[in-house]
């Protein structure tokens, strides 16, 4: 323990001692500059699940792996590493054994206070963070954030949902009532009603990312209510696909593509392209450009994409579907356009004003959109 | 069909047997075991061993039986392993449980890597619910062998520890190790042997899990049943026939939660999700008193000695 404590002390003081050198260099401007370019860009990425859960790990892993092909990138990566100080650990090894430049720690609860602590000692090195917790001026320059839209494509595969469901009930099993899950269930919700005006979504949230059991019981809870469509925000959608492909009903996909669990009815699914940004990450490094601290994008900018449809989709579903991607692709389509209420009644957005999809006010969703059964309250 | 609100009581029906099934095999196990004078603490590390054993068999032989088989072998040996440990003189039973609780994950973590992502034949259903034109209601009563097989086991076991000479010398040594060495029993044996076979049932209980509900294997699957099942063991006060009523019990209330939400019951599901531990925690101020000792306890049990 004292040892350990003793390397802490004198991490920090080689940290500070190093953002000094480097503040009278003036700037602290990005790795680019700090290491030659005929290196190969190292990049570490750091997963809290297995990499091949069939869900958010395995998307990420298989951007990793699409970057660990090029010849000019060395990409290592840890799995399984919880959100405790052990995340803290991983990437100063990472760090300091594998020499990475660039680190992904790809879970939500990485940031704060994990990341916040090691990304000072550390001032140029980048840590990028997925999802949508960074924010200027707070928090350090060498930290940045990436998200995609997914909710675009969960918007697409509830227009797919709301065209085949004959009950005009849907399912929705969610780990955590949490901003990007709200957006999600809003987005599933909305495409449905966007084609069916009476279709509701059932939502049933289980408390943590992975609870197989429990989300086995509330698909099945959610099959007996009589909802024939069922989609999901949780780490690894596998039991809820394969219960719903045994309970007989249509399910819609997350995170990557789980069609070969339910062939019969996986209907589409709502994916991460992990692949495009980490490639794009890779290549700014290499040129020794500045790395945007922000990145966000949707199905328009290839960072998520819609699953091919399944063969039951009929062909008028498959139309109003693709209409309504191709209004994404070109930047026309807008979700959260009043007037919009919650399901309490509550005017959130009023007529006449719009939220774009890139606003910062829905990236605080706290509310459940008109046609959603459930609570965002615990 | 419309069911509202029979709905839940549907889902906790099926629920008490769905999730009640690897509680009812991982607690007849820690029932033996217990009964000759040992906790065994690493049952939670013998469940993901079994559910990664079944699962990984079940996909090479494309015989989901012969998984649930290898399934409780895989448990047996960590059994008998645990029990060899804990025969040496001053070695804690606790202490090596969590090891072998630790040793048990951590193994079938390191050897299931390849099973995530493929598909294994799933174990058959049966219809009990063919009866009924309600389809929630046979949904729910389509239940595994597996439960029927606890049933018996259950059963069985509480009449072979009562009524048969192997039974008498299990609960002689669970209640003092002196007198059974003074009758001249092996009681290391004796102890290896009940702590084997009560590996064996809890392998089944983790077969059960990744071979039929919620049929999958993944790291997360367990999520400390093993652990819940030594708890349930002591709410069931030692008796093999209590313990297939308190699993279908806590199988139930465990089914409450997400059913609740199904028709609108929106606030509170931490809460409905913790009834389980609620309830264990009510009924043993319940039934605790200063002026009596607990009914049925084995006395070699290190926790009371």
């Amino acid at each position: 323990m004292a040892a350990s404590r003793k390397l802490t002390r004198r991490q920090v003081l080689k940290g500070t001692a190093a953002a000094g050198a480097l503040g009278m260099l003036g700037g602290l401007d990005w790795v680019g500059q700090v290491w030659g370019a005929q290196d190969k860009v190292k990049m570490g990425f750091i997963f809290v699940g297995p990499r091949d859960d069939y869900g958010y790990n395995q998307a990420h892993f298989e951007g990793k792996s699409a970057v660990a092909k090029l010849d000019w990138v060395k990409a290592f990566d840890e799995e399984k590493v919880p959100e405790t100080i052990e995340v803290q650990k991983t990437m100063e090894s990472m760090i300091k054994l594998d020499g990475a430049q660039v680190l992904f720690p790809t879970s939500f609860g990485y940031f704060d206070p994990h990341i916040l602590k090691v990304a000072p000692q550390f001032p140029n090195i980048l840590f990028l963070h997925c999802g949508g917790l960074y924010q200027e001026g707070k928090h350090p320059k060498n930290v940045g954030s990436y998200f995609g839209y997914i909710d675009e494509a969960q918007y697409v595969a509830g227009i797919v949902a709301g065209g085949m469901t004959k009950s005009g009930k849907l399912g929705f099993v969610a780990a955590k009532p949490i901003p990007q899950v709200l957006r999600n269930i809003n987005n599933y919700t909305l495409g449905a009603r966007s084609i069916r005006p009476n279709c509701t979504t059932n939502v049933i949230f289980t408390g943590d990312w992975s609870l197989p059991v429990r989300e086995a019981e509330a698909t099945n809870s959610l099959v007996d209510q009589g909802i024939d469509v069922i989609t999901c925000h949780v780490d690894s959608p596998k039991v809820v696909m394969t219960t719903a492909e045994k309970r007989g009903i249509y399910c819609t996909g997350y995170h990557c593509n789980q069609a070969k669990l339910a062939p019969r009815g996986y209907l589409t699914g709502a994916e991460w392209n992990w692949a495009k940004i980490y490639m794009d990450y890779a290549d700014m490094i290499r040129k020794g450009q500045k790395v945007p601290n922000l990145v966000r994008g949707g199905l328009k900018e290839g960072l998520v994409r819609v699953a091919d449809y399944n063969k039951v989709v009929t062909d008028s579903v498959r139309k109003q579907a693709d209409a309504a991607k191709a209004k994404f692709m070109s930047g026309a389509m807008i979700v959260y356009k009043g007037p919009i209420k919650d399901n309490t009644g509550r005017d959130v957005i009023p007529a006449g004003k719009q939220y774009v999809q890139t606003d910062i006010w829905l990236e605080s969703m706290d509310w459940l959109v008109e046609g959603v059964i459930g609570s965002t309250k615990s | 069909m419309e069911v509202g609100w029979w709905g839940v009581l549907i889902a906790v029906l099926g629920g008490a047997i769905r999730i009640g099934t690897p509680f009812l095999f991982v607690s007849l196990g820690e029932c033996l075991t217990e009964k000759s004078g040992r906790i065994n603490l690493g049952l939670e590390g013998t469940l993901v061993m079994g559910a990664m054993t079944g699962y990984a068999i079940s996909l090479h032989s494309g015989s989901p039986w012969l998984g649930v088989l290898c399934a409780g072998l895989a448990g047996a040996v960590l059994g008998a392993l645990h029990s060899w440990l804990c025969s040496y003189q001053r070695v804690n039973d606790i202490a090596v449980g969590i090891a072998m609780m630790l040793f048990g994950t951590g193994l079938a973590f390191f050897l299931g890597k390849p099973y995530i992502q493929p598909s294994a034949p799933r174990l058959p259903s049966i219809d009990l619910g063919g009866w009924s034109n309600v389809p929630q209601l046979t949904a729910a009563l389509q239940i595994n062998a597996l439960f029927l097989i606890g049933i018996v086991v259950a059963i069985t076991l509480g009449w072979i520890l009562k009524n048969t000479s192997w039974g008498l010398k299990v609960r002689v040594v669970g209640e003092s190790a002196d007198a059974a060495r003074a009758l001249g029993l092996p009681v290391d044996r004796i102890r290896i042997l009940s702590t084997a076979q009560g590996g064996f049932l809890a392998g089944i209980g983790g077969s059960y899990l990744s071979l039929y509900y919620p049929f999958n294997w993944s790291e997360g699957l367990s999520s400390g049943q093993g652990l819940m099942a030594v708890a349930l063991v002591i709410f069931a006060r030692w008796q093999p026939l209590a313990c297939l009523w308190v699993s279908l019990l806590w199988g139930g209330a465990a089914a409450l939660g997400p059913s609740l939400q199904s028709v609108g019951i929106t606030y509170g599901y931490y809460i409905f999700n913790a009834i389980p531990y609620i309830m264990t925690l009510a009924v043993m101020i319940i039934t605790c008193s200063p002026r009596r000792s607990l009914v049925g306890v084995p006395h070699e049990l290190t926790v009371t000695r």
